[in-house]
């Protein structure tokens, strides 16, 4: 990277995160949802792209850990506790749950290890359906409260958004300090060769194990801010169509890529919003955008990117090469 | 000299097949020890009952003179033992200086500290020291999976190195490297056995690499061993003629 791009990226950075706070002071109650669901379903979408994306291991059951947290904190909201609180007991729920389910990935891999995510996937459904006397089963929870932050009220859409922003902020914060941290790097060993990284003395059955617990746990994070900005659950939204969802978020943004879940989730999100003067025919282009997205880059929309810098890189290093070596013919 | 690793009866068996029967031998400390054999003799497969990549069917292996006998790999390589492979095993997306970072950083700290601690302060710059030692300097940035397949052999060699390892196994590292690069390995190993007090089994179907380069020779055949002994004894052993380097 030349001296001029880093200032340049914080700047952007800056303007980003500056849009983000001034732009939606004047969007209606809809608008503010909508973007509210974006920082919700990015934080999952990071969590998937933690064991997927940079630790390489398939996963189908993202959508039951979004599950757990919100009913989570429906649960313990509507009884009363705080949701802080509820959050933390997301988390640590969900982080037991997705280290248990690690376990067959060190058996398994590719897509028996999707077959096995994807069963957990079905179960964690049916306990939502089936288990009525604690999730009020397909009746679901009403009624969740949402939470008073220093003593502010964020009841009306604004301020709950700005609830999810933070939380984003936040887990994403956490997220860059992880993958750029040793554990990052093993977990991209992981991905790349767990042959020679076992060699290397890492341990990968406990980074595979902290893969699926650290991406279940952001899972749960989500769910607990999924209930209060619904106000309402119930088993539907967090069967296997979720899960396919999150998974599509990362790949379409550019999965082991730092803002592939960000550029994911938003065109999720938002892709049906603005293809809605298309009326039915939404679902149709949304499928063969991601198709045709995918033949022309596997890597994703980040993965597009990718490789236009890495052109560029190459072409400069190969020209400062060829300076080096006519100078080296001259001096001759 | 006392000897570093013992192997004792150590068999492998897959399914019906003896891969590996009966094989026992020591290494001395400091020394660089060749193992040679025609294909499919059970070598690699030695090897890695040895690492712990595969469970031998029968034997003990000892470090040290303890027992590490089904330990993990990672476990292993904790403990000082390292290795190379026969087939290119290298971390093809991240750049040459991340594959020797990760090959380095797990001899750091702990598991917590690895992730709050920014442990590989140090790191970078033993990477970029061993970069430097194996003159792959004008590729530091480069993706691994972008480099030639002797500059991989070398990167993978690099890696084994970059933990401070007390016993290093070898496996065949002088296949398709180019002759000039091969003398440079062979220096560079020549120095880190010298300097850094390092053993090192190797396993190579280059004789010259392998004569010059070893102080002793053990030759398996069917995975049993036929000799061992120095190089020039072992060239003339009628029965490793026989078995492997033909007349």
């Amino acid at each position: 990277m030349t001296s001029f791009a880093k200032p340049l990226k914080i700047a952007l950075g800056l303007i980003v995160i500056a849009g983000l706070i001034v732009v939606p002071m004047n969007f209606n109650r809809y608008g503010l949802f909508i973007l509210s669901q974006w920082a919700v379903m990015t934080i999952a979408a990071m969590g998937l792209n933690l064991t997927l994306g940079y630790a390489g291991q398939v996963s189908l059951a993202q959508g039951a850990f979004v599950g757990i947290g919100a009913y989570a904190a429906a649960i313990m909201t509507t009884h009363g506790w705080p949701l802080p609180a509820a959050i933390v007991v997301a988390i640590v729920l969900s982080f037991a749950v997705g280290w248990v389910l690690g376990y067959p990935a060190l058996r398994v891999q590719h897509h028996y290890l999707a077959f096995v995510t994807l069963a957990f996937s079905t179960l964690a459904f049916l306990v939502f359906r089936n288990e009525s006397w604690l999730t009020g089963g397909i009746y679901g929870i009403s009624n969740i409260p949402r939470p008073h932050i220093f003593g502010f009220a964020t009841n009306k859409p604004l301020p709950f958004y700005y609830v999810c922003l933070g939380s984003l902020a936040i887990v994403s914060a956490a997220v860059w300090w992880l993958i750029r941290s040793p554990w990052g790097r093993a977990f991209m060993a992981l991905r790349e060769n767990p042959l020679r990284a076992q060699s290397l003395g890492i341990d990968t059955r406990r980074y595979t194990l902290m893969a699926f617990a650290i991406g279940s746990a952001l899972g749960g994070i989500a769910g607990a801010l999924y209930a209060p900005l619904t106000q309402y659950i119930d088993p539907v939204p967090f069967n296997l169509s979720l899960s396919l969802d999150l998974l599509m978020m990362v790949i379409v943004g550019g999965a082991g890529f730092y803002f592939g879940p960000f550029l994911g989730a938003m065109i999720a999100v938002l892709l049906p919003e603005w293809l809605r003067f298309t009326e039915g025919y939404y679902l149709m282009i949304y499928a063969v955008a991601v198709m045709l997205l995918l033949i022309w880059s596997p890597t994703g929309i980040l993965g597009i990117l990718d490789r236009y810098l890495a052109e560029r890189r190459t072409k400069a290093a190969s020209a400062l090469r060829a300076v080096a070596k006519s100078r080296l013919e001259t001096v001759q | 000299m006392s000897a570093v690793l013992e192997v004792t009866s150590i068999k492998k068996n897959f399914g019906g097949i003896s891969a590996v029967a009966d094989v026992s031998f020591d290494v001395r400390e400091g020394e660089i020890l060749g193992l040679i054999g025609p294909n499919g003799c059970g070598k690699s497969t030695l090897f890695n009952c040895i690492l712990g990549q595969l469970t031998p069917s029968g034997g003990e292996v000892k470090l040290d003179g303890k027992v590490v006998t089904g330990l993990r790999p990672a476990e292993l390589n904790k403990l000082g033992v390292s290795r190379t492979f026969q087939l290119l095993q290298v971390f093809p997306k991240l750049s040459v200086r991340e594959n020797l970072i990760l090959a380095g950083q797990e001899h750091q700290g702990n598991m917590a500290s690895r992730l709050v601690g920014r442990s590989d302060a140090g790191l970078t710059e033993a990477a970029n020291q061993m970069i430097g030692f194996f003159k792959l300097d004008h590729l530091a940035d480069e993706p691994a999976g972008g480099l030639s397949y002797g500059q991989q052999k070398l990167l993978d060699a690099a890696m084994a190195f970059m933990g401070g390892p007390r016993l290093v196994l070898l496996d065949e590292p002088a296949g398709g490297v180019n002759p000039s690069m091969l003398s440079d390995l062979k220096e560079r190993l020549i120095a880190i056995n010298r300097e850094k007090n390092a053993t090192f089994v190797v396993i190579e179907h280059n004789m010259e690499f392998v004569m010059s380069l070893c102080s002793r020779v053990m030759v398996m055949a069917e995975g049993k061993v036929l000799a061992m002994g120095r190089p020039d004894e072992v060239r003339k052993n009628p029965a490793v003629i026989e078995a492997y380097l033909g007349h």
